[in-house]
């Protein structure tokens, strides 16, 4: 039976002990693999677009940057139903309590990606209207920069959240 | 009040079913209201009773920026306001300050300004067909308006370097000529384009479902959208043959070979119509660019006062300063190296003054009311944008009639919230 | 009608009109703002019946402060003008002309919201931008830009309106 040394497990004492633990935690590793593998398969983004980026981001769901290669294509319009937020645009004081409302919808677990330099960190708009920078108001999984990014830029940050999602520890 | 639940039975005294009116709020976040859009609507059943758009999720704030930068730069924020046509927004706002400064750009540079409206006006039309469809429900549409979309954009990228919010006209010009490769990609548009507007025809105009959904809704007559101050494809549908481009012409379009289309019907389903004939009309325009561009010529102004100093080219990392420039200003002129850094940070110096200067962009009537002090920053810079006019009429065109016929009335209007927040 | 025509046409009716850049404006006080604009649309020569657009200006070192600007176009005749009016920085009111142009509505609302002047007759003279609880009058020349005071790498960088560049 292959045995993986998990860091920060504490290993018993006595054989008996040490096999217990060992095993497991290689039964955790494997689901740990298996939820991870899962839950980055198929993730569903929220409709969250505001402006310039959200004309991006429908050209990388649409048909030559194809979002559901990943599995991602089906946007979902309530938030209760999905797990991605990509923040897509410039987000205006009016709009930051409405941002912050749909996360919360959002059930456990949930990913934010802040797409463009507006949404990282207001972009050229460092003014009255603009709330600088996402991560002020949501916890930010993933920064994608540009104004707008290039769909394979859009692409690059999803995959690296799957990534980040994939390689995850939930089970402890 | 309305709304509220109460612990009353449902059937009154008399025997009848209690029947009261339902608010409910639709937007910001919502995947049919074309953006950050929001309605307060009131329901009796499925049939609204009053209707009041909240606008102003999308404020960024871009007039107030634009008066803390320099006139060069003030084209960079401006082209994110309605950024669904960028080109636009670029080009009236240089065409107002090229008129505060009493310069014309160079007859080539007006040819490649207009060949690039027209493409953007059909990339935007492609986005509303794209977007009015997947409201709608007809998910493929969205894939077919995208994939023509992408072949623009592909040009787009090949000639300014960028997808979207391009700042690729300037004041004095454009920033860099045209190249081979960028007319030989849309001579290869051309060839394709007609075929794929004839595909949309053969799938949407005699559609039953899509006639049944756009025929008779939103209704918006003549005097109402004169009265309201709608123009563009929307006040075309009610017969009023206004377009800016022919009726006061900027950029040489008096010299184009181009007819406006007109509908009489002033619902939904003529402003499909009109924009589909828009697309096609915009071909023809952009075909005749194309002969025009065989000649050679400058395309920025040769006033060193206000042209920009830089010579652009294509390197192997992208859009940059040629190297024989660069070799100019660094080892062989000092002046040169002072004006350009002079011109690159202060910019040009505006005279006093105040102008409006419209164009016509795929909405409607795009406004530029530019004020000088005769500063190196612009004093006040107001867009007046179309689609923040247009949507008023959405009151008229929604009231009293189905909730379903709301989501089809206010995509045939085609807002585009960015310019409408600004 | 060309410019310098319907300057000579307007210079008859009105005491203030001034022809620059090939466009005419006409400057009027605020109690002739109503029937001014009444005049220009009877007028069969002149028949400016679309306002394209209403827009504010602040001059804080001029008196009157603000300046609201009605942009006038005659879809009939094919010509366009300008009328403007001050309004004090004291009491910054001007008479609403919704009822006669219905396109004002949003228009007005949006010069209130960013400058404060008041527009009298306005049926629902309300924020419309910004936040409802916003405070403050953000276009006004002595508003701050805004935005965030950034640190990159150890330096300091102001807002955009205190730097010293540009």
């Amino acid at each position: 039976m292959p045995v993986e040394r998990i860091d920060g497990v504490h290993l018993g004492t006595t054989p008996e002990e040490i096999e217990e633990e060992v095993r497991r935690g290689v039964v955790l590793t494997s689901i740990d693999r298996a939820v991870g593998w899962a839950r980055k398969q198929s993730m569903w983004p929220a409709t969250f677009g505001l402006a310039c980026c959200a004309i991006e981001m429908m050209s990388t769901g649409a048909g030559q940057y194809d979002l559901s290669r990943w599995g991602m294509e089906l946007f979902r319009a309530s938030p209760r139903q999905a797990d991605l937020m990509i923040v897509a645009g410039r987000v205006s004081q009016k709009m930051a309590p409405v941002l912050r409302r749909i996360y919360d919808q959002m059930p456990e677990p949930k990913w934010v990606i802040s797409m463009g330099v507006c949404a990282s960190a207001g972009g050229m708009f460092t003014n009255y209207a603009i709330v600088q920078g996402v991560d002020t108001i949501v916890p930010v999984d993933v920064y994608v920069p540009g104004c707008p990014p290039k769909p394979e830029m859009l692409m690059h940050g999803i995959l690296k959240l799957q990534e980040k999602v994939r390689t995850a520890e939930t089970f402890k | 009040m309305p709304g509220t639940p109460t612990d009353a039975p449902l059937r009154g005294s008399s025997g009848e079913i209690r029947q009261e009116t339902m608010i409910i709020n639709m937007g910001p976040q919502h995947p049919s209201t074309h953006g950050v859009l929001r309605l307060l609507l009131e329901l009796d059943g499925e049939t609204v009773i009053t209707c009041k758009p909240i606008i102003g999720y999308l404020h960024t704030g871009i007039e107030k920026n634009t008066e803390y930068r320099t006139w060069m730069q003030g084209i960079t924020y401006v082209t994110r306001a309605d950024y669904l046509s960028p080109f636009f927004n670029e080009l009236g706002y240089c065409l107002a300050v090229e008129r505060l400064l009493g310069i014309e750009a160079p007859a080539r540079a007006q040819v490649i300004r207009v060949l690039f409206c027209e493409l953007n006006r059909i990339s935007s039309h492609l986005v509303w067909l794209a977007t009015c469809g997947l409201e709608l429900g007809a998910v493929s549409v969205m894939l077919y308006g995208f994939r023509e979309r992408e072949v623009l954009m592909d040009v787009f990228e090949s000639v300014t370097g960028l997808r979207m919010n391009h700042a690729y006209i300037r004041i004095g010009g454009v920033i860099m000529d045209i190249h081979e490769e960028g007319m030989e990609k849309t001579r290869g548009f051309l060839r394709v384009m007609p075929g794929r507007i004839d595909e949309f025809e053969s799938l949407l105009s005699d559609n039953p479902i899509w006639i049944q959904r756009n025929r008779g809704v939103g209704v918006l007559t003549s005097e109402d959208a004169l009265a309201l101050g709608v123009t563009g494809p929307m006040l075309r549908a009610a017969g009023v043959a206004a377009d800016l481009r022919k009726d006061m012409p900027y950029c040489g379009y008096e010299t184009y070979d181009f007819d406006v289309p007109v509908r009489a019907e002033a619902d939904s389903y003529a402003r499909y119509a009109i924009r589909l004939d828009e697309m096609r009309e915009s071909m023809r325009i952009v075909e005749q660019c194309l002969q025009r561009l065989e000649e050679p010529g400058p395309v920025m102004v040769q006033d060193p006062k206000v042209a920009w100093p830089a010579q652009l080219e294509v390197g192997p990392d992208g859009i940059g300063n040629s190297n024989a420039y660069i070799h100019h200003i660094m080892e062989e002129s000092m002046e040169a190296l002072i004006h350009h850094f002079k011109m690159v940070t202060q910019g040009v110096e505006v005279p006093a003054g105040e102008v409006y200067q419209t164009v016509e962009s795929p909405r409607g009537e795009l406004g530029f009311y530019v004020v000088s002090d005769g500063g190196h920053s612009p004093y006040r810079v107001k867009i007046r944008d179309p689609s923040f006019v247009n949507l008023q009429a959405t009151p008229i065109m929604v009231e009293g009639h189905l909730i379903a016929d709301a989501i089809a009335s206010i995509a045939s209007l085609d807002p585009v919230m960015g310019g409408v927040d600004r | 009608m060309i410019p310098a025509e319907l300057a000579d046409r307007l210079r008859g009716s009105f005491v203030d009109v001034v022809l620059a850049r090939d466009e005419v404006t006409v400057i009027v006080e605020q109690e002739d703002l109503r029937a001014t604009l009444a005049t220009l649309r009877a007028d069969p020569d002149l028949s400016f019946d679309f306002l394209s657009c209403v827009t504010a200006t602040d001059r804080p070192d001029a008196d009157p402060r603000f300046w609201v600007a009605y942009e006038l176009r005659s879809m009939a005749a094919n010509h366009r003008m300008r009328v403007k009016v001050g309004a004090s920085e004291a009491d910054p009111r001007v008479p609403s002309v919704t009822d006669m142009f219905p396109t004002a509505n949003w228009q007005e609302r949006e010069v209130f919201d960013f400058y404060g002047i008041v527009f009298d007759g306005h049926p629902d003279l309300t924020r419309i931008l910004l936040p409802d609880e916003w405070e403050g009058y953000p276009l006004r020349k002595d508003e701050e830009l805004g935005g965030v005071n950034t640190r990159f790498h150890g330096a300091f960088i102001p807002p955009v309106d205190q730097r010293t560049t540009t």
